[in-house]
């Protein structure tokens, strides 16, 4: 079946819709229109506005309302429109969210998945085009999620609301148009494990969401000049799956991290740091990485495109840590 | 060579910490000496320059023989003052040190220069640049941190270490492979783990080869990475500056099996020599641990998992203080007499994981807090697997303790490890029937026996040590 990933997105929502009569969807210009980023296009018409829900421009407020609804029973998702948006948010879901299971003593499960758009590389300008999961993945509490392709655009919701705990998705921007075959039978996947999108032996190259793309395209071009690099997508940036990243680097012996967030106080900081102390003695050479520019994400074309990690940097990366023996 | 042991006579030295022109102070730790039962540090006895080693890598050298001269200033470099004298260490010096410094005059005072930190002045020491030629930066012109690296910075042919990866160090220390000798080819000329299996083919014709095992991720492996096993080999990670220009050659696979048949041959030796010189009488005594086992379980109930006590403290704790009480059980018998110890040093039996074992020492373990000497257990253990024992440790056990409980035996009769004249051993802490008052109940307990030198104590002193091991445990919130 030929889909896109806005259409694997979709898909999974009206399957959970029709799973589980608890599910709803919330969020600003989900219904009428849509959804901002059209994922919720068709569905009101479908479930009607009771289970499609039109919010206010308050993320405080409807995110608020959705731990309310979660502790009530429901199984919400709440869709927020981009990531930069969910700062006004950042209260209820760090704050309430994340910590009432903790300060109730463990009677109090939030079962909340929460979606949001992250990232740059559409010309959105600087407050628009924010890649803040790794912060979100600094919560105790949180599970972070970044589907990077059709399948786990399509499983990891389902997974997510049998979680009892709160769930953030990010969907990188950049993604939703990206279309090729899905099973037809394709449904949920698991949450929890890392995966390796290409094996290979010389370098592993450690990435998620958004810019996974990119980093196959690099892992081509080092093929072609010798160099066979693994391919490593995170898949649930909270909790890390050491097991999978360890065992990639014993392989290689040598990690690259790709990351569109900032360089410092990063998850690819997070990764790099859980090797040195937990594979020291299987690295070869130092860890890499490619973050975005330390700058507020440039709005011309060029500019942007010169901030946001690329494949003739990741190429570079990976060959530099193989250095001239390599 | 200094004595690393009562029954070692001589030494293998497997890694130089220091080289010449280095600054060391008493206690620095400036070599690495295998002696047949580990690997131990050597630390120096005194403060001074290394001017010239004297012993190379890979060399077997009896007890006493001087290992490099140290000298007093770097000024002085070459003209050697103080030479550790070559008299054979005698067996008593295991509870000191065993070496004694050459007398040696007063340091002479700093050159007159800029005015500088006494930290500083020892980081110029250390890093072997005289204070006195530094121009400072600091306040009044004094001289700081940052102009005496820049001192070094500056300082022509300062080649220090050599850079390279961890994986291709642990290779090369496997390989027994010089770093400084290969040529680097990684980030900024670093050695990698290629350039050590180069190096390893270039140079032994026939490399060692490990077990047959493909090494994934590595381009041309003429040589295949083994698994490395460095803690169960007792290989010493090679953490100092590697020793110049003296590489040592030999098969892994084949060396390590050498050190264990070498461990094994010396633990023989010893214990031949116990039970043929001393005479053991062997006592065993039930604890009742009921009162023990629960103060335990009430003190962790508060604590985390990783500060939690076990009882194998408790037990500790009670054998070096009840040796207090009973003198005979601790000290040494060597020159037909018995020394006994005003301090307790509890030698704890370790199994080495390739077979074999050590009885390192927890220094004063009678005056330790439980949780210290949990922490001192836990990190004895530890080195001890790696192999990275320092020499006080092992020659200084006063009494030792052998705990066989994890194991699930019952009770263990140990032979004592001259020149002690006691071990204590404990079984498993377990719960039993316990009959106390015309009742039956039950409880936990542990089995702990005494092995004692008939020629230093008889039966009554060697049950009274028990009693008060027993009287101890009962009290726990005492230990």
């Amino acid at each position: 079946m030929k889909s896109s990933y806005r259409e694997a997105l979709r898909a999974g929502i009206r399957d959970a819709m029709i799973r589980d009569e608890r599910v709803f969807l919330m969020g600003e210009d989900v219904g009428a229109y849509g959804g901002s980023f059209a994922v919720s296009l068709g569905l009101l018409e479908e479930f009607g506005p009771d289970r499609i829900r039109d919010t206010p421009l308050s993320e405080s407020g409807f995110v608020g309302a959705g731990i309310g609804a979660a502790l009530g029973g429901m199984r919400p998702i709440v869709e927020i429109m981009t990531v930069n948006f969910s700062l006004l948010a950042l209260d209820q879901i760090v704050n309430n969210a994340a910590t009432l299971l903790h300060m109730s003593g463990g009677q109090f499960h939030v079962p909340l998945v929460i979606r949001m758009t992250t990232g740059a590389g559409r010309q959105l300008g600087a407050q628009h085009s924010h890649s803040l999961e790794g912060w979100y993945a600094h919560i105790p509490g949180l599970r972070i999620l970044a589907p990077a392709t059709l399948e786990d655009a399509r499983g990891m919701l389902w997974t997510a609301l049998q979680d009892p705990d709160p769930v953030l998705i990010f969907e990188h921007g950049s993604l939703y148009n990206v279309a090729g075959e899905l099973d037809d039978d394709a449904g949920p996947v698991d949450i929890s494990t890392a995966a390796i999108r290409r094996p290979g032996k010389d370098v592993s190259l450690i990435t998620y969401g958004g810019t996974l793309p990119a980093v196959l395209d690099a892992a081509d071009q080092l093929a072609a000049d010798g160099i066979d690099a693994e391919v490593l997508d995170l898949r649930t940036l909270r909790p890390l799956d050491d097991a999978a990243i360890l065992a990639s680097v014993a392989r290689t012996h040598r990690a690259v991290i790709i990351d569109e967030g900032w360089r410092s106080g990063s998850l690819s900081a997070e990764v790099s740091a859980r090797i040195t102390e937990q594979a020291f003695f299987d690295l070869d050479a130092p860890v890499g990485r490619v973050c975005s520019a330390e700058v507020p994400i440039p709005y011309a074309k060029h500019l942007e495109l010169a901030a946001l990690p690329s494949v003739e940097r990741i190429v570079a990366a990976a060959k530099a840590t193989a250095g001239a023996g390599g | 060579m200094p004595s690393l042991g009562a029954d070692m006579e001589h030494g293998k030295l497997v890694e130089w910490l220091v080289k010449p022109g280095d600054y060391v102070r008493r206690g620095d730790l400036v070599a690495v000496v295998d002696t047949d039962k580990t690997v131990m540090d050597v630390e120096s006895f005194q403060e001074g320059v290394v001017a010239d080693l004297l012993v190379g890598i890979g060399e077997t050298v009896p007890v006493g023989t001087p290992l490099a001269v140290i000298t007093q200033t770097p000024a002085e470099v070459g003209a050697p003052v103080g030479e550790a004298p070559p008299a054979r260490a005698p067996a008593k010096a295991a509870a000191g040190p065993a070496q004694v410094p050459a007398q040696v005059p007063e340091a002479p005072g700093p050159s007159q220069g800029p005015p500088i930190a006494p930290p500083v002045r020892h980081l110029a020491h250390r890093l072997g640049v005289d204070p006195g030629r530094i121009r400072g930066t600091g306040k009044d012109g004094a001289v700081t941190r940052a102009d005496v690296e820049h001192a070094v910075a500056a300082r022509p042919g300062t080649a220090g270490r050599v850079r390279s990866s961890p994986l291709a160090r642990r290779l090369a220390a496997e390989l027994g492979i010089e770093l400084s000798a290969v040529a680097g080819t990684g980030p900024d000329g670093a050695v990698t783990v290629a350039d050590v299996q180069r190096a390893a083919a270039g140079e032994g014709g026939a490399p060692a080869r490990g077990p047959e095992m493909p090494a994934p991720g590595l381009p041309s492996p003429e040589l295949p990475l083994t698994e490395l096993p460095l803690a169960e080999s007792g290989a010493p990670a090679p953490e100092g500056p590697p020793a110049p220009a003296a590489a040592i050659k030999g098969k892994p696979s084949s060396e390590a099996r050498e050190r264990v048949a070498s461990l094994r041959r010396a633990i023989g030796a010893l214990m031949t020599r116990s039970k043929q010189t001393i005479p053991h009488y062997y006592l065993s005594t039930t604890m009742d641990l009921r009162t023990a086992v629960g103060w335990m379980q009430a003190v962790n109930a508060h604590r985390p998992v990783a500060g939690r006590l076990v009882p194998s403290a408790l037990l500790l704790k009670a054998a070096a203080l009840a040796a207090r009480d009973v003198p005979e059980v601790n000290g040494f018998y060597d020159d037909g007499g018995f020394r006994p110890s005003a301090a307790v040093h509890l030698g704890v039996a370790v199994a080495l994981r390739q077979g074999g074992l050590v009885a390192p020492a927890i220094h004063d373990a009678d005056t330790l807090d439980l949780d210290v000497l949990m922490e001192q257990l836990r990190d004895l253990v530890s080195r001890a697997r790696a192999g990275r024992l320092q020499r006080a440790e092992m020659a200084d056990p006063t009494l030792t303790v052998t705990n066989l409980g994890d194991l699930g035996v019952d009770s263990v009769y140990g032979v004592i490890y001259p020149p002690q004249v006691a071990m204590v051993g404990f079984g498993r802490v377990m719960e039993q029937p316990w009959a106390q008052n015309g009742l039956l109940g039950v409880r936990h307990a542990v089995i702990a026996t005494l092995s004692a030198d008939h020629r230093v104590s008889d039966g009554l002193r060697g049950g009274r040590y028990l009693a008060r091991i027993n009287e101890l445990l009962q009290e726990p919130e005492h230990l």
